[in-house]
């Protein structure tokens, strides 16, 4: 009993403090990237190669004087950042990282919680993470903000559903919502040659769902100087950033395990080599991983932004019915075939 | 743990929704509802429904109160006036529609008709994404379709009525 609550508190403190330190230096990696691909140097001042930056960054933050606008409303302009940030951790509970270790006696998941309705959890909380942007926009009784966070509302919303959607294929492909079922009905054929289709679409959703380039209306700098959090300084203002690269993470992290194989590696069953297949597995799901977070910075620096009316008639007119007729194809292709 | 959760999760639950219909603010009555339907959501976890539970979320308080927020900002009302003021006309109609619904409530608790029946105590693994789409696409397949129908057709309306300027 006590062993077993042991694992998991070790398991939440690997996956919380995993997804921390990467993104301090996936902040890093941006404007590493940034200044490779716009042919300058990049942040190389503080440690070899900047190294040392993020914890520069974090001790700035953390000394910076915390403004509250004198006509904001108070409580709901203090909880906004934690709201972003508390559901951009808890979703990567539920994503397998690992095929898992037999120790102490027992098989070992590398998973903190291995529900049987994995992805919809996940739906479930990401869609709460609007909140924060929502009222954190509204409380700062700025229209800048405010602007921000009606178009962020907007745009969740619209996009949400092209998301689901688009993952509803692979469902009806594994017949089950646990992630470690779809990770596992992958072994042999990527889910990604199987739902070509559905890939892409989730791709340009979940973009959208980050609010990262070329979706950023939320925060668009030429427009509204920076959105929903303007008003927002010192540590507040990283929680936000810890909040969306979290979200970027744990994006890409659930790409890789819907429609890459997950952890699994390809021509080679990890479960048959023990502890330095588990290891095999670890290192599989991160490299994966870490090529979408790079997918992620190469577009920005790469793609300009949308406008507003484009990223509606995307989401709506374009996304939408190329969804439902993926969907229609793979439940008849699985009917007829 | 399940019953001191659940009496957790109803504290929570009747609190919010007292604050959704206490508050003059509506941006704090909308945020108390979100509040509402997430206890809601962790009463339905614990009678093991967790798709209720997830779908609860994911529909109310991911999609639907969203909106609510999105109109009430796009609006920005001011505190609500007194309402429940003796010179208002509606207060009598108010009154009666209270006393019918408190009046349900007491034959419910009282147990001298029996609607709850025994479902509500104990759901077993009916509560499984794949027992719910068994029954809803079997036993419950016309009452499915009727209200997806009824969805349907609320669709159409909602769309005509914004391009009612195009007639």
């Amino acid at each position: 009993m006590l062993i077993d609550i042991a694992i998991i508190i070790i398991k939440i403190m690997i996956v919380i403090g995993g997804i921390i330190t990467t993104v301090a230096y996936l902040i890093l990696a941006e404007r590493k990237v940034a200044g490779f691909i716009q042919e300058r140097y990049g942040p190389n001042r503080v440690g070899l190669w900047g190294l040392l930056q993020p914890i520069a960054d974090g001790v700035k933050t953390l000394l910076k004087e915390d403004i509250t606008p004198a006509r904001a409303n108070r409580i709901i302009y203090h909880l906004a950042p934690a709201m972003v940030l508390a559901p951009a951790l808890v979703t990567f509970a539920v994503v397998p990282f690992g095929s898992g270790i037999d120790a102490f006696g027992r098989h070992i998941a590398f998973q903190v919680a291995d529900i049987s309705i994995g992805i919809l959890f996940i739906f479930a909380i990401t869609s709460i993470g609007v909140y924060g942007v929502v009222l954190g926009g509204w409380s700062s009784n700025n229209k800048y903000s405010l602007l921000g966070g009606l178009r962020s509302s907007a745009q969740m919303i619209s996009y949400e559903i092209a998301l689901g959607l688009s993952v509803i294929g692979i469902l009806l492909l594994t017949g089950s919502l646990r992630l470690n079922d779809i990770v596992e009905a992958q072994i042999g054929m990527w889910n990604v040659f199987r739902q070509p289709v559905a890939f892409m679409i989730f791709l340009v959703a979940v973009f959208a769902e980050t609010n990262r380039l070329p979706f950023d209306l939320a925060e668009s700098e030429q427009e509204l100087i920076a959105g929903y959090h303007i008003e927002y300084s010192g540590f507040k203002y990283s929680m936000f950033m810890l909040g969306e690269y979290s979200n970027i993470i744990t994006a890409s992290a659930l790409i890789v395990t819907l429609f890459f194989g997950g952890w699994t590696v390809p021509f080679i069953d990890v479960t048959k080599f023990g502890y330095w297949g588990a290891f095999l597995s670890v290192v599989s799901f991160a490299v994966k991983t870490g090529f979408f977070l790079f997918l992620y910075l190469w577009v920005r620096w790469t793609l300009p932004r949308f406008r507003y009316d484009q990223l509606m008639h995307l989401g709506w007119k374009v996304l939408l019915p190329l969804a439902l007729l993926n969907l229609l194809f793979t439940a008849a292709w699985i009917t007829y075939v | 743990m399940t019953e001191s959760l659940f009496f957790i999760f109803a504290a929570m639950a009747i609190v919010s929704a007292l604050m959704v219909i206490l508050n003059r603010n509506p941006i704090y009555s909308a945020v108390s509802l979100v509040i509402t339907l997430f206890s809601l959501a962790g009463i339905f976890l614990l009678l093991e429904a967790y798709f209720l539970a997830v779908v609860q979320i994911i529909v109310y308080a991911g999609a639907i109160m969203v909106l609510f927020l999105f109109v009430i900002m796009l609006l920005n009302p001011g505190k609500e006036a007194k309402f429940l003021s003796p010179k208002n006309p509606r207060i009598f109609i108010i009154t009666l529609l209270s006393m019918a619904f408190i009046g349900m409530i007491i034959t419910l608790v009282s147990g001298s008709v029996n609607y709850i029946g025994e479902a509500a105590s104990s759901t077993g693994d009916l509560g499984t994404t794949r027992n719910i789409g068994l029954t809803l696409f079997t036993k419950y397949l016309l009452p499915f379709e009727i209200a997806s129908l009824l969805l349907l057709v609320a669709l159409v309306g909602a769309v005509l009525m914004t391009k009612r300027h195009l007639r």
